[in-house]
């Protein structure tokens, strides 16, 4: 045991001391912090004009949107079904449906569009119908609060009371005139960037156990370690270390990425809020000393949505679980990188060079592909069938599963998916640490898959 | 006394024999030669002591038990195949290495800076392993192998790679790992070495031991009766002078002398040879000739009669 701990170390230092390590330590936060940036600074960003069509079925949001810079707006009189048959011909951005509700004040709406709606656009609308719903329930209140003169005025009270929550769905028209429930972008983006992630740690990873054994081999130094230690400790020893490499690697990448994104986009959050709480501000002195004239503001401000659309974002962003995230990554990460690094090492011990991998390397990278060829799929069904049984499957599960994971899948299907990952990572561990033993000695001899079989029944 | 023996190893790989039925036995303190051609099987029986491989067959004792996994401690092995870490540094290279012979850091430390010093390396310490010579990463590999002072010694073919002048450093280090109480194996194809150096061999061919013993017993027995005599002031046949049971096997001038080697009867004393000069010619020079290793390693693999003297 003492002895896998020094190989760990070594494995584990020679590898974190590279000038590689730091750059790719530094570069990482920074592509990341970068995706998560730029949707924020586009949302926040003018583009082209686009017209949306408003069918309101309850009148109450009747010339309330007020065109702006790069969203127009127009009012249909028709019903919705023959308008969103005409969509695909009108030209219209998007569709926005306000159906008529049972209550007097309606809290939702459905966006029509042909591909995702842009945040700058669903938050504009939902800023809009927010403050108007809002107006409404002030409204309301001080009426109640004139007719009923004897109770003090409690502004806190009101405020809270008349704060309201709109809910707009987004549904896609696609091309054969179907419609399809568009995913919810933050989840899409979480399985997506997770799954290329873990699909890459692997790969990188897996690839460095396998260098690591070939340079053993061709420094000729692989007899002198074995001759002090079992060529399986020397295996799992590599594995393990470039393992802690990769995990240290990734917890720094969060940290740091947490980091930039966090000092990055603070200056526009403290904006936001401070504008927030200034025009609270004003409501509420206002509210004291002229209980009758509340409603102060009116509609708010182009500018003001477009912080809405950041924060936005970041009320997304906290909505997901982070822990259960990173956590479910360390552990898919962990074990199919243990899966895929003891292959690895096999291939690494039965080969003298790099050249020879390619006969081999491809039956190990053609499900890891595979689950990024397919991820598309997985991420427009993540509770299908096919998605399932690549979760399930051990050589594609770690990537399948991340991707499912912001998604929501059932308890039972992750224990499957762990469970079996650990059982197929002993399994090649065993069978790794038979071809490694045996290939590790020969040299010059091209190895052929029937030799590779000899091995393991050696 | 022996310090480690291998009875009746075998070991088959796919298709061939490596070891067919070994036994070897060396004794303490010596510095036992493993000899043969190339693919003799040397370096399976090398890597099995190692424990590097297992037998199919066969024991191995160790200062007369059962060979355990922890014997590795008592082992230095200096493979054929030899390298270093070409990325890391000399002096962690050399640590690291040190502790996976079991030394704790400190002791690793402190033996490591008196043979640095002893081999005029240390200087060396901080530099990459790809910044070194070959002779100078020959020589960290060596004194890795001592380090942890082991009862039981193997090289194979320690001097390849090595200028005249470290071999001979390489030769005394050896000797003196010996005069220390160490035992030693050797493997290789250098019969000057093995002459000069092993007192016990062993020759392996074709994955049987053929050959094994004390150098100096297997020499006697493979001397022939052979003199080298030089002499001069006789023109004539030697022939017409010896009896008739004695034979020249060469003869030729060297300047004024006339040198003949010349095989007489076992049951002959050498004595004879000179009274038959006597009466003709004036020698100069009169001497046995004893068979080196290398007449005795060619005759014994090209003859393949398996021979053994002082079999346990």
């Amino acid at each position: 045991m003492h002895k896998i701990i020094l190989i760990i170390k070594r494995e584990y230092l020679t590898r974190v001391r590279k000038k590689s390590f730091l750059v790719m330590t530094i570069l990482g936060p920074l592509l990341m912090a970068a995706i998560v940036i730029v949707p924020i600074y586009l949302a926040t960003k003018g583009n082209e004009l686009k017209t949306v069509a408003v069918i309101d079925q309850t009148g109450i949001f009747y010339e309330k949107f007020k065109n702006t810079d790069n969203i127009k707006f127009h009012y249909l009189l028709t019903d919705i079904s023959s308008a969103k048959s005409d969509f695909r011909k009108s030209g219209d951005y998007a569709l926005l449906f306000i159906p008529k509700t049972e209550v007097s004040i309606p809290t939702n709406a459905i966006l029509y569009a042909e591909s995702n709606v842009s945040i700058n656009v669903k938050s504009y609308i939902r800023n809009v119908m927010t403050k108007q719903v809002e107006d409404l329930k002030l409204e309301a209140k001080l009426k109640d609060l004139q007719t009923d003169k004897k109770n003090p005025i409690d502004v806190q009270d009101i405020l809270r009371s008349v704060k309201a929550v709109v809910d707009i769905n987004t549904i896609k028209i696609t091309d054969e005139g179907k419609e399809e429930k568009s995913y919810t972008e933050i989840s899409m983006v979480l399985g997506t960037f997770s799954g290329i992630l873990i699909y890459f740690f692997i790969f990188m990873f897996g690839a460095q156990v396998m260098r690591g054994v070939i340079e053993e081999k061709t420094n000729r130094i692989i007899e002198v370690i074995i001759s002090s230690v079992k060529p399986f400790e020397l295996m799992m020893g590599k594995i393990i270390g470039v393992g802690l490499v990769g995990l240290t690697q990734f917890l720094l990448w969060v940290v740091l990425t947490f980091g930039i994104v966090t000092v990055v986009t603070s200056t526009f959050n403290v904006k936001g809020q401070n504008k927030h709480t200034a025009e609270q501000s004003i409501v509420q002195n206002a509210a004291k000393y002229n209980p009758d004239n509340l409603p102060l503001t009116d509609s708010t401000s182009v500018n003001k949505g477009q912080e809405e659309g950041v924060n936005q974002v970041f009320e997304a962003l906290n909505s997901v679980n982070f822990p259960v995230m990173i956590g479910a990554f360390i552990f898919f990460f962990l074990f199919g990188y243990l899966m895929y690094g003891a292959l690895f090492a096999a291939i690494g011990g039965a080969v003298d060079s790099e050249a020879d991998t390619q006969q081999f390397m491809l039956p190990i990278t053609v499900p890891l592909i595979l689950s990024i060829v397919m991820m598309q799929y997985f991420i427009q069904d993540p509770a299908g069938q096919v998605t399932f049984w690549f979760s399930i499957f051990p050589l594609t599960s770690p990537v399948a599963m991340m991707i499912r994971i912001p998604f929501g899948v059932p308890y039972w299907q992750v224990m499957l998916s762990m469970g079996l990952l650990i059982l197929t990572f002993l399994g090649t561990t065993w069978m790794a640490a038979k071809i490694y033993r045996t290939g590790i000695l020969m040299y010059g001899k091209k190895i052929s898959y029937k030799e590779l079989w000899k091995w393991l029944r050696y | 006394m022996e310090l480690f023996s291998a009875q009746n190893i075998s070991k088959h790989f796919s298709g061939h024999t490596a070891l067919n039925k070994v036994n070897i036995s060396i004794p303490e303190g010596s510095i036992f030669g493993l000899l043969g051609p190339n693919g003799a099987g040397k370096t399976t029986f090398i890597r099995i002591i190692n424990q590097i491989i297992a037998p199919d067959e066969g024991k191995l004792f160790y200062q007369g038990r059962e060979l355990k996994p922890n014997d590795i401690y008592n082992i230095g092995y200096l493979p054929e195949e030899r390298g270093l870490y070409k990325k890391m540094t000399v002096g962690e290279q050399a640590m690291y290495l040190s502790q996976l012979k079991g030394l704790s850091k400190q002791d690793a430390h402190k033996r490591l800076m008196f043979w640095f010093e002893k081999f005029e390396i240390k200087e060396w310490w901080n530099k990459k392993v790809e910044e070194l010579s070959k002779g100078m990463q020959q020589k960290v590999q060596f004194l890795v192998t001592i380090i942890h002072e082991p009862k039981l010694l193997i090289f194979d073919e320690p001097f390849s790679g090595f200028d005249p002048i470290n071999a001979g450093m390489l030769r005394d280090e050896i000797l003196a790992q010996k005069d220390k109480g160490a035992t030693v194996i050797f493997s290789t194809h250098n019969m000057a070495s093995v002459e000069e150096l092993c007192d016990h061999i062993a020759l392996i061919d074709d994955a049987k031991v053929v050959l094994d013993g004390p150098v100096r017993e297997i020499k006697k027995k493979y001397k022939t009766n052979t003199f080298e005599v030089s002499f001069n002031n006789y023109h004539g046949e030697l022939a017409s002078i010896l009896p008739s049971a004695f034979n020249v096997t060469k003869e030729w001038q060297d300047h004024e002398l006339r040198i003949a080697t010349i095989q007489i009867p076992l049951d002959t004393l050498p004595n004879q040879l000179i009274s038959a000069f006597l009466p003709h010619a004036t020698i100069h020079s009169f001497a046995e000739l004893i068979p080196s290793m290398n007449d005795i390693f060619i005759r014994v693999v090209t003859e393949k009669k398996p021979e053994t003297i002082h079999q346990q």
